[in-house]
């Protein structure tokens, strides 16, 4: 295991009274693609969502480095934020500005580069997630994929140390799928990011996914953890082993007969 | 912070050039422009450059990017460009940036469009906008018709609910307004009034006042903005969501089903909330008569009933039925041709209410000029 970047431990998230997943405890290496994976519903955006500072756990930290976030000053609390790019399941980009312009806000206030400097970095941006010439279209312009990847160059705007992806292949078709599988991994290798990935396509998970967790939705915690090639070959949870062969495996994941409601 | 970084631009060899980049190449820090090689490329026209990043401190796409610019002068001059000199991570993310090049014709020109051709484009747009209101009141008509045939797809159920909407939810702010403008106008005219001696007419300036134009003119204005923009942000939003398109594909018309139970609701509660709005207008009027005219509230409710005609009462309540179908009409057509958006949501919103409004005041000056002609 090499240096912890991000530690959640004993964490347990709800809104309001409904626990929504308990006893959280894992670590995220630094400059590896982290997967949180499991079924619909099973909470992977809601710990994405307390990692980014959007929910506050009901108990447990989430630290990042040395420094807690749970709890954290506002300053702390703001550097830490700095150091994360999220890119959100709709892509999330302003619709009334260009795609420039959202890649162009944060590193006009977050940085001394003059306009001329923020220009060129955003169409760089741009032209790393395949977007170049878009500089001036605006998000209704273009297609659900391109506003993916344009969310993908507003994510890496200010070149963050952890990048949080919701989704990234959600609605996106194979070949666009596997280029962002690639693009994930570039951006892994040449920026030396931490990547968290919340998704539950298969073939995304096994090919960026260095690390894992899965989240069961039945029992609201963590039922295995290790890297997903790992996990589908030793693991012995059904649940796991039916996620992860797509319930084809039926030596341990026989589906069983759900009563009917 | 991040430090600075630098960058020099020297000879080597027959022909070619040696960019040295050094120190911190971050973000947050101060990074140089690619203008000094672009002179250096200009004034020594090499035909090879080399990166040589032995000297580099931190970097991030700070780097990348000054890397990138020179990249495209060099492409556009045709000079090789040796980049391996450079960090790896630098040189994959030049080859990520360079991987989908541009496809053409993508690109926006900026070139300003002329006097004409704006004017032109504005005319065009005007006319399919006119073309669009025109399909929409047809439509609009066509459900209409099929609802008093009893053949629309009305679910009573959203019926109710817009009427609640439109109706008993409006109340605290007609309430509140039409108190004020009430008072206002007896106010106004007390001051007048009292220089002839003639304080007793402030009950028929407020009744006549209220029941015939600001009733209805006030409550329409408060549904505008309240009511009108409010339909316009529901469709918006269904439109941005794609829930109009889940309708059209079903074979449901939204115009049955969304835009109908809305006109209904405001056409009929408009009237009971002006009805509503005048009472509240005379007593607003009646409490500043009693306070500062001493004015008996007997004396008022006499001298307002006097004067009242039903012709005055029916005038205010029929100008309110059109008032409300105006409202939802707009508030409706707004929403229905919003784009998609969340921005385009908020702008069909405050379209709805500017037309809304512009639709109202054209109507009442209609009203007025009808009126006078028929000596109503």
């Amino acid at each position: 295991m090499g240096e912890t970047h991000i530690a959640v431990d004993k964490v347990t998230l709800a809104y309001g009274e409904r626990v929504v997943l308990r006893d959280l405890d894992f670590e995220i290496e630094k400059g590896k693609v982290f997967v949180l994976m499991g079924g619909s519903g099973c909470g992977k955006s809601t710990v994405m969502r307390a990692m980014i500072g959007l929910l506050e756990p009901a108990s447990g930290t989430i630290r990042y480095g040395e420094t807690s976030f749970t709890g954290a000053s506002p300053e702390e609390r703001y550097r830490i934020l700095r150091s994360i790019g999220v890119l959100y399941q709709s892509g999330a980009l302003w619709s009334s500005m260009t795609l420039a312009e959202n890649v162009a806000l944060p590193l006009g206030e977050f940085t001394r580069l003059g306009p001329k400097e923020i220009q060129e970095v955003a169409a760089l941006k741009l032209a790393l997630v395949g977007l170049r010439g878009f500089e001036d279209y605006y998000p209704s312009e273009i297609s659900g994929g391109m506003q993916k990847r344009a969310g993908l160059a507003r994510a890496i705007a200010m070149d963050p140390d952890v990048l949080f992806l919701d989704e990234p292949s959600a609605g996106l078709d194979p070949v666009t799928s596997r280029l962002l599988d690639e693009l994930i991994l570039e951006l892994r290798d040449s920026l030396g990011a931490t990547i968290v990935v919340v998704t539950h396509e298969l073939a995304s998970i096994f090919t960026i996914g260095d690390d894992s967790v899965f989240l069961d939705a039945e029992t609201r915690t963590a039922i295995a953890k290790g890297s997903p090639k790992e996990l589908l070959e030793h693991s012995q949870d059904p649940k796991v082993r039916r996620f992860l062969t797509r319930g084809k495996d039926g030596k341990d994941g026989e589906r069983k007969a759900e009563p009917r409601v | 912070m991040g430090g600075r970084g630098e960058v020099s631009v020297e000879p080597e060899g027959e022909g070619a050039l040696v960019v040295r980049v050094s120190g911190e190449w971050k973000l947050e820090g101060t990074v140089p422009s690619a203008d000094e090689v672009r002179d250096a490329l200009v004034k020594r026209s090499p035909r090879r450059l080399r990166f040589d990043g032995a000297a580099l401190g931190e970097w991030d796409s700070a780097l990348v990017t000054f890397l990138a610019s020179v990249n495209d002068l060099s492409r556009e001059r045709k000079i090789e460009v040796d980049d391996s000199g450079l960090p790896d991570g630098a040189r994959r993310l030049l080859r990520l940036a360079e991987a989908v090049p541009e496809k053409p014709g993508v690109r926006r020109s900026a070139v300003r469009a002329s006097f004409v051709e704006r004017v032109g484009t504005g005319a065009v747009e005007m006319v399919r906008a006119e073309r669009e209101t025109l399909d929409f009141l047809g439509e609009v008509t066509l459900s209409l018709g099929r609802f008093v045939t009893g053949r629309a797809r009305v679910r009573g159920q959203d019926l109710l609910l817009f009427v609640q909407e439109c109706g008993a939810q409006a109340l605290p702010i007609v309430t509140l307004i039409s108190i004020l403008v009430g008072m206002i106008l007896a106010f106004v005219g007390a001051v007048q009034l009292e220089k002839f001696g003639a304080e007793i007419y402030v009950a028929d300036l407020v009744a006549i006042a209220m029941v015939r134009e600001m009733g209805c003119i006030m409550t329409a204005i408060i549904m505008a903005g309240r009511t009108g923009s409010g339909f316009a942000a529901q469709l918006g939003t269904m439109k941005v969501t794609q829930e109009i398109d889940a309708f059209a594909t079903l074979g449901i018309s939204p115009m049955e089903f969304l835009v109908l139970p809305r006109m209904l609701a405001l056409v009929l509660m408009m009237p009971l909330l002006t009805i509503y709005s005048d009472l509240l207008g005379i007593l607003g009027g009646g409490l500043v008569s009693a306070g500062m005219l001493d004015i008996t509230p007997f004396q008022y409710i006499t001298e307002g009933k006097r004067v009242l005609t039903a012709t005055n009462c029916f005038a205010g309540i029929g100008k309110s039925v059109v008032f409300g179908a105006l409202i939802a009409f707009a508030g409706c057509l707004r929403g229905m041709q919003c784009g998609k958006s969340s921005s385009a949501v908020g702008e069909a919103a405050t379209s709805a209410v500017v037309t809304s409004i512009v639709l109202i005041v054209v109507a009442d000056g209609i009203f007025a000029v009808v009126f006078n002609f028929l000596h109503i």
